[in-house]
């Protein structure tokens, strides 16, 4: 009995196991790879060996051709990525303030509109640098703005985008309003997603700008261009379709929460 | 018999086991409340998943696993008669296990790891989630270690002799979960950690989940064996029966250890990296695991039928009336049966590449998963509990009637739990949301039927909170002095077994072998396709 080999195919138990292992691997690949495709009628002129190819998930090499650059076609050239912005060295910061000062007419001297405009204080740097961007392609419509960021550097923007991020926001107004349904959880059915699960408070997206205490003429002038597809520079169109299924009570709701609460 | 410090060790991982599944019941019981139509909804969806994340990584990893590690234990130290070889490892093992479960709980806790259970790159939380995780395993594989090196140091002793059956299951459980274990691992320490430790940015998601699913399905088979271990060698004796057969047993435990392995691809048949034959691969060998299945629930039907019949019973079905219902291990298998039934039938449609289309990412899989293992699987961890509790505190568990209301209790639970789950799965609603939009008509229809399953969930946290009192109970009750702990005796004790019965080595080759042929082009493959990566998203972090 000591003596038995286990490794070996005169043992019955190790012959009968492998061979019975062996037996439904072999079928079970005949049937996967050779018989269920070839009962799918491939493509035409499909040799066998291109069928187990693609049974077995090779991918034939992609054609990639590039994406057409017109503004029409795209709504941004921006790549958004969770790592678009490097960290920010203190440099950055203080080149972006001397940038800035072309900006203080509109959106104040520390980031703070007194003109209806964006509050940049504390603004996500991501969505400061894409909106650049887009006003400088094109791909963001503005008779103010695309001539501002026309001479603006890739640099330029980053370090603009970093020094705003890098001032305090706004003091908090005097009303604190409750978080409306459609702000806190979307309306589902619609297809509108929870406004605060991409721009705050419930939860920040990658260039989703901090929404509140932004001015209310502002927010609800880019809710209704956003809705009439006057303004196209949302990924996916993701504010289109969200603006669109939107009443104007709704509009004015999440407006008045967003202007009212603060950062 | 257990000796004392023993017995410390096993009542130790039981108590952490056991605090923490309670922890987790808590609030999966709050995640159906706030999901269902009796409340607003949540105001902020992070908190849902949040909780779903604590609930999967503790009733996933830790308390499946902490029961396995605190039952092998027991069972080397009573099924082979000698001491505990390893024990301080055994504690340091155990150390790392607690030390894990903090730190991957801190970080889940405080919303930096939302990732659910199952990571989901290229979702990415917080370190320390991943580095718990990977402490939780790697004292687990202390404990593989250590039930090989106890089971050989018998073999050593005991030349020719057949490994007792508790032993030699408890050692295929520890195996398989030693190789089932390093898909995640590899995940984890290759792909998640270099991302979430800032090295990387971009992460092969689909590579990702490959290595996932090596662990995903086979940790099921982990968890569920435990379970089988004492469907084999408790249930028998504690019913007053003889197990029908020892040698289907082990064969049993051995297919389980092949075939569990290279089939969890069918856990990815909606993802497109992987080939559609490579997916047949996988489903052919998920079919093989119904195999040691359906010879264990004959086994054990014959087995409780040995039972009945020496009760007295007679006739066709007169044995069943006989058995002893009053005994809370007859109702425990029992209703893990049925649940096994219930979930194995739902699982056959999830390992059909067709069928899987109907059901996949709905509220069925919840349903069926919560069957398996909440059912079937929990129901025996109980029943075990409950068998060797005595033999741990050296008091008597005396309140049989409470230990049938509490199993009872699970039984009904889980069945109004996770029935309406299948039902508005079939209707589609999808898995994995904070809320539904009950007002829309759409819906509307399903607002009834997730409503029934928070009723189940309070039934089982009712349960649940019962157990854990009949445990504490069971240390403040009289001392009795019991006879030496017996495992179940079969029909026909084998005295000699073939080689291949008797230890792992084949098994061991087919169950590596098998990996290699199943997941080994998939692997090689996704490695080398270039373009591949996608960027990172950091999860669960509000501002």
């Amino acid at each position: 009995m000591s003596k038995e080999r286990l490794f070996s195919f005169r043992n019955v138990w190790f012959s009968a196991s492998v061979g019975a292992v062996v037996f439904v691997a072999i079928v079970a690949a005949l049937i996967g790879f050779v018989w269920i495709p070839s009962t799918q009628g491939g493509r035409a002129g499909e040799s066998l060996w291109d069928m187990i190819c693609s049974a077995a998930g090779v991918v034939a090499p992609a054609t990639l051709t590039p994406m057409s650059a017109t503004p029409p076609t795209r709504p941004s050239n921006v790549i958004v990525t969770a790592q678009m912005m490097e960290t920010t060295a203190d440099v950055s910061i203080g080149r972006g303030a001397t940038l800035a000062q072309q900006c203080t007419m509109c959106h104040g001297t520390r980031g703070i509109s007194q003109a209806n405009m964006p509050n940049l204080a504390a603004q996500d740097p991501a969505s400061i640098y894409k909106q650049l961007r887009d006003y400088k392609s094109g791909h963001r419509q503005s008779a103010i703005m695309r001539p501002m960021a026309a001479g603006l550097s890739d640099r330029d923007m980053r370090d603009i985008a970093a020094y705003y991020a890098s001032l305090p926001a706004a003091p908090p107004p005097e009303a604190h309003p409750e978080m409306p349904v459609l702000v806190r959880n979307g309306a589902p059915m619609r297809n509108i997603g929870a406004c605060a699960t991409c721009h705050g408070p419930i939860a920040k997206k990658t260039a989703a700008p901090y929404l509140r205490g932004q001015p209310a003429d502002y927010l609800r002038d880019q809710l209704q261009r956003f809705a009439s597809g006057e303004r196209r520079n949302d990924l996916n169109a993701q504010m289109r379709n969200a603006a669109r299924q939107m009443t104007p009570e709704e509009i004015d709701e999440v407006v008045r929460y967003y202007a009212q609460t603060p950062r | 018999m257990l000796d004392d410090n023993s017995r410390k060790l096993v009542l130790t991982h039981f108590w952490i086991a056991f605090a923490t599944f309670l922890l987790a019941l808590i609030l999966g019981a709050w995640q159906m409340y706030i999901r269902s139509p009796l409340h607003a909804w949540i105001s902020n969806p992070e908190l849902y998943y949040r909780a779903v994340t604590a609930h999967g990584s503790v009733m996933g990893y830790v308390f499946p696993t902490l029961v396995a590690m605190a039952f092998g234990y027991a069972v080397s130290e009573l099924s082979l008669k000698q001491p505990l070889i390893g024990r301080r490892w055994a504690w340091a093992g155990l150390g790392l296990v607690a030390l894990g479960i903090v730190t991957a709980m801190l970080p889940v806790s405080l919303g930096l790891a939302s990732v659910l259970y199952t990571f989901y790159p290229p979702l990415v939380g917080s370190p320390f989630y991943y580095l718990g995780i990977v402490l939780v395993v790697v004292g687990s594989w202390i404990w593989v270690a250590l039930m090989s090196i106890n089971m050989r140091r018998w073999k050593q002793q005991h030349p020719g002799e057949p490994v007792p059956l508790p032993m030699f299951a408890t050692v295929a459980g520890a195996y398989l979960w030693g190789w089932t274990s390093v898909g995640a691992s590899i995940e984890i320490l290759f792909q998640i950690l270099p991302v979430a430790l800032g090295f990387k940015t971009t992460i092969d998601a689909g590579l990702a989940r490959v290595f996932f699913s090596w662990t995903l399905h086979a940790i099921v088979y982990f968890w569920l064996m435990p379970a089988y271990i004492a469907f084999y060698t408790l249930v028998p004796r504690a019913i007053g029966g003889r197990l029908y057969s020892d040698v289907m047993g082990r064969i049993s435990f051995i297919l389980f250890l092949v075939f569990s392995m290279p089939i969890g691809i069918h856990h990815l048949f909606q993802d497109p990296q992987v080939g559609s034959g490579m997916k047949f691969m996988h489903a052919v060998f998920t079919g093989m695991v119904t195999i040691p299945t359906l010879l264990t629930v004959f086994t054990i039907c014959a087995s409780v039928e040995i039972a009945g019949r020496l009760h007295g019973g007679k006739g066709l079905l007169g044995w069943v009336k006989a058995l002893p219902w009053r005994n809370p291990m007859m109702l425990a298998v029992a209703f893990s049966f049925v649940l096994l039934g219930f979930g194995g039938a739902g699982g056959i449609i999830n390992m059909s590449y067709q069928l899987d289309f109907t059901v996949h990412n709905t509220q069925w899989i919840t349903g069926h998963f919560h069957l398996i293992f909440g059912g079937a699987i929990v129901i025996m961890y109980f029943a075990l509990a409950y068998d060797l509790w005595p033999h741990l505190t050296g008091r008597a568990l005396a309140d049989l009637r409470l230990m049938r209301i509490q199993l009872w209790l699970w039984f009904v639970g889980m069945l109004v739990l996770s029935l309406p789950w299948h039902w508005v799965g079939i209707l589609g609603m999808p898995r994995r949301m904070a809320y539904f939009d009950y007002a829309d008509p759409a819906i509307a229809p399903q607002a009834m039927a997730v409503t029934i399953t928070f009723i189940g969930a309070v039934l089982l946290l009712v349960s649940g909170i019962l157990f854990v009192l009949i445990l504490l109970r069971g240390h403040a009750a009289g001392q009795v002095t019991l006879p030496p702990f017996r495992f179940s005796r079969p029909v026909h004790q084998p005295a000699r077994l073939p080689l291949a019965l008797n230890s792992f080595g084949l098994w061991l080759a087919l169950m590596i072998g098998l990996t290699v042929v199943n997941y080994g082009f998939p692997i090689a493959q996704l490695t080398t396709l270039e373009r591949t990566s996608v960027p990172a998203i950091p999860a669960g972090a509000p501002q």
